[in-house]
């Protein structure tokens, strides 16, 4: 049989088109794979293989049209995303056992498209973290490095992903939480403006921030994926409009007369200098494809950080009230009475990284500190969207670092909560101003990933992909695959 | 702003959270190192700038006012921690004197 290894959606399509392998035969191939990397990795709370196999013998019967791409292509799905009678954890114990009785949005689109889901991966509990060490069933380890952090709160994602274990996978990102652990996993991940991708069953953490996107190996697999899970959606009041295009489009499209912006504040202290070095020679090679690189300002960035702590640890303080030990999920068998349920449930369910934003929320929207905290960082939040809305009135394109530092190492910075916050600043402002951000691999520092971040317009997705693809083509950072992806092909 | 523990339980009461003596301590000196970092944004002016709340286009997204149909309280039981003939049960609170009513 052939090799399905390391391949991109295209050429697996390609191969089931072909009848070179049946879905069976990729499913079946992918979870002997998967297995073999998982004791090393630990990025599944839960595999869904009965389910996948039986999906994939149906598809199998009706086979794979050729304009059916990603039909029977195997797909992970962060674990905050409810999928019908599978558990959705949300990483916590407030929900270990938590089997949803309908599926998210994504999920209808992605059984649409008949990909199918092989697992449920691991995170932050409740999305909360950026190192995946705030789960309460494991601990996931980098691609590259397995005694460094993949990154969170989707690091479950991107180490499946990164490893070789599966093609594609869902993430979702409420401060950079795709984009980081793509640059700490060297692959490249997309978050979408928010209202691109319906809400509607996602597990809610800071809901004017939170949106769904893909991580994969390669720009045009990003972009498939990206075609296939955006749209309106009437069950999120929040979701937008607006036509989506196919996202392959421009992919093929010169970067001739690109106008790209580079914010001096993104190459600043804190930055290490291996990261600034990578940025500065993208900055280069998009030069030599024809686009300008200018450099720009972002004033109010660097407040990024403090805002976005406010609103979403007020937004998520509100979001978490629901889970009260009462209709769903865990319940404190400790209890004398209805207050007791409460309380013990929620202080016995919920992890330290939760608790604190619980804190920090609800003491933020509290009687005498609400204007000081919560409307102060909501006034900053307009000024961040007003210095991005300057740049794109004349740039097509933002570019920089997607994270300060190359992946840290596990431990290092869990105890320190304000430490592991500020590792966010150079994503957070995206999602305070609502714009679409992507990561992709653009060099390494002691053989980790570093990770170059586009920000587009709202919407412009399409500029994005381009930029990224041309970058990908001129580029061989992509082609440099972790050990464990290259012991295992 | 140093906060103290005082501060720190009755916002813990408010979020239906409790904590050990200990517990208590760490989270008090965590919130007051998260809220010296928050304080950043004193620096900045924002006189007259309004709030943004949402970086939404839509206002006032209404669905039609059409019935459709509810979810199966069968499936719905199915996630409940305890319940009994189509209720979800908890303890007792008259017996506890909690519910007043």
């Amino acid at each position: 049989m052939t090799k399905i290894y390391g391949k991109t959606l295209e050429e697996l399509h390609t191969l089931l088109v072909s009848k070179e392998i049946t879905v069976v035969e990729l499913i079946q191939e992918t979870f002997a794979h998967l297995k073999e990397i998982e004791p090393e990795i630990d990025s599944f709370i839960t595999l869904n293989e009965e389910k996948a196999l039986e999906m994939a013998r149906a598809i199998d019967e009706k086979g794979v049209s050729e304009e059916n791409i990603l039909a029977g292509l195997p797909i992970g799905i962060k674990d905050n995303i409810v999928t019908k009678d599978l558990l959705t954890t949300a990483a916590s114990k407030m929900l270990y056992n938590f089997e949803p009785i309908y599926d998210a949005t994504v999920m209808e689109k992605v059984h649409q498209s008949d990909m199918i889901p092989v697992g449920k991966l691991n995170m932050d509990e409740f999305a909360m973290g950026g190192s995946t060490e705030n789960s309460y069933f494991k601990t996931t380890k980098n691609a590259w490095d397995t005694s460094k952090v993949p990154g969170g709160s989707s690091g479950g994602s991107a180490a499946a992903v990164a490893s070789g274990q599966i093609p594609l996978a869902l993430g979702t990102d409420t401060g950079g939480s795709i984009r980081q652990p793509a640059a700490f996993n060297g692959i490249v991940g997309m978050k979408p403006t928010y209202g691109r991708v319906s809400r509607f069953g996602l597990i809610a953490f800071g809901s004017s921030l939170d949106q769904i996107g893909p991580l994969t190996r390669t720009v045009k697999d990003n972009a498939l994926a990206l075609n296939a899970i955006s749209g309106y959606d009437a069950k999120d009041g929040t979701s937008s409009g607006q036509a989506v295009p196919d996202f392959t489009n421009n992919l093929e499209k010169s970067m001739e007369g690109m106008k790209i912006a580079l914010p001096k504040e993104y190459l600043d202290k804190g930055v290490d200098d291996e990261i600034k070095d990578a940025v500065l020679k993208a900055a280069d090679t998009f030069r030599s494809l024809g686009a300008t690189v200018e450099e720009v300002s972002l004033p109010h960035s660097k407040y990024g950080v403090a805002a976005y702590y406010i609103i979403a640890s007020s937004e998520a303080s509100s979001n978490l009230q629901r889970f009260d030990g009462i209709r769903y999920g865990y319940r404190s068998e400790n209890v004398a009475s209805l207050e007791d349920v409460y309380v013990n449930s929620r202080s016995e369910g919920f992890g330290d990284e939760v608790k604190r934003r619980i804190m920090l929320g609800t003491f933020s929207l509290s009687a005498g500190y609400f204007d000081a905290f919560f409307k102060k960082a909501a006034q900053v939040r307009t000024l961040i969207r007003q210095d991005f809305k300057k740049v794109f009135a004349d740039y097509d394109l933002i570019i920089g670092p997607t994270t300060p530092t190359v992946a840290f190492g596990l431990g290092e910075e869990i105890d320190d909560p304000v430490t592991m916050y500020t590792n966010d600043v150079l994503t957070i402002p995206v999602n305070l101003a609502g714009l679409p951000g992507m990561s992709l691999p653009c060099g390494f520092s002691n053989n980790l990933p570093i990770g170059l971040q586009l920000i587009g317009d709202r919407f412009a997705e399409e500029t994005m992909y381009q930029a990224a693809y041309s970058f990908e083509q001129a580029t061989e950072f992509h082609n440099k695959k972790p050990e464990i992806f290259e012991r295992s092909k | 702003m140093a906060i103290r523990e005082e501060q720190a339980q009755h916002v813990a009461e408010l979020a239906k959270l409790s904590f050990s003596e200990d517990e208590l301590k760490q989270f008090t000196d965590q919130l007051g190192e998260i809220i010296d970092m928050v304080e950043t944004l004193e620096e900045v002016d924002t006189t007259d700038v309004a709030l943004t709340s949402n970086v939404n286009d839509e206002i006032n997204v209404i669905r039609q006012d059409q019935p459709t149909n509810g979810t199966d309280r069968q499936e719905l039981m199915k996630n409940a921690p305890e319940s009994e003939n189509g209720f979800i049960k908890v303890p007792s609170i008259i017996e506890n004197k909690e519910g007043g009513a």
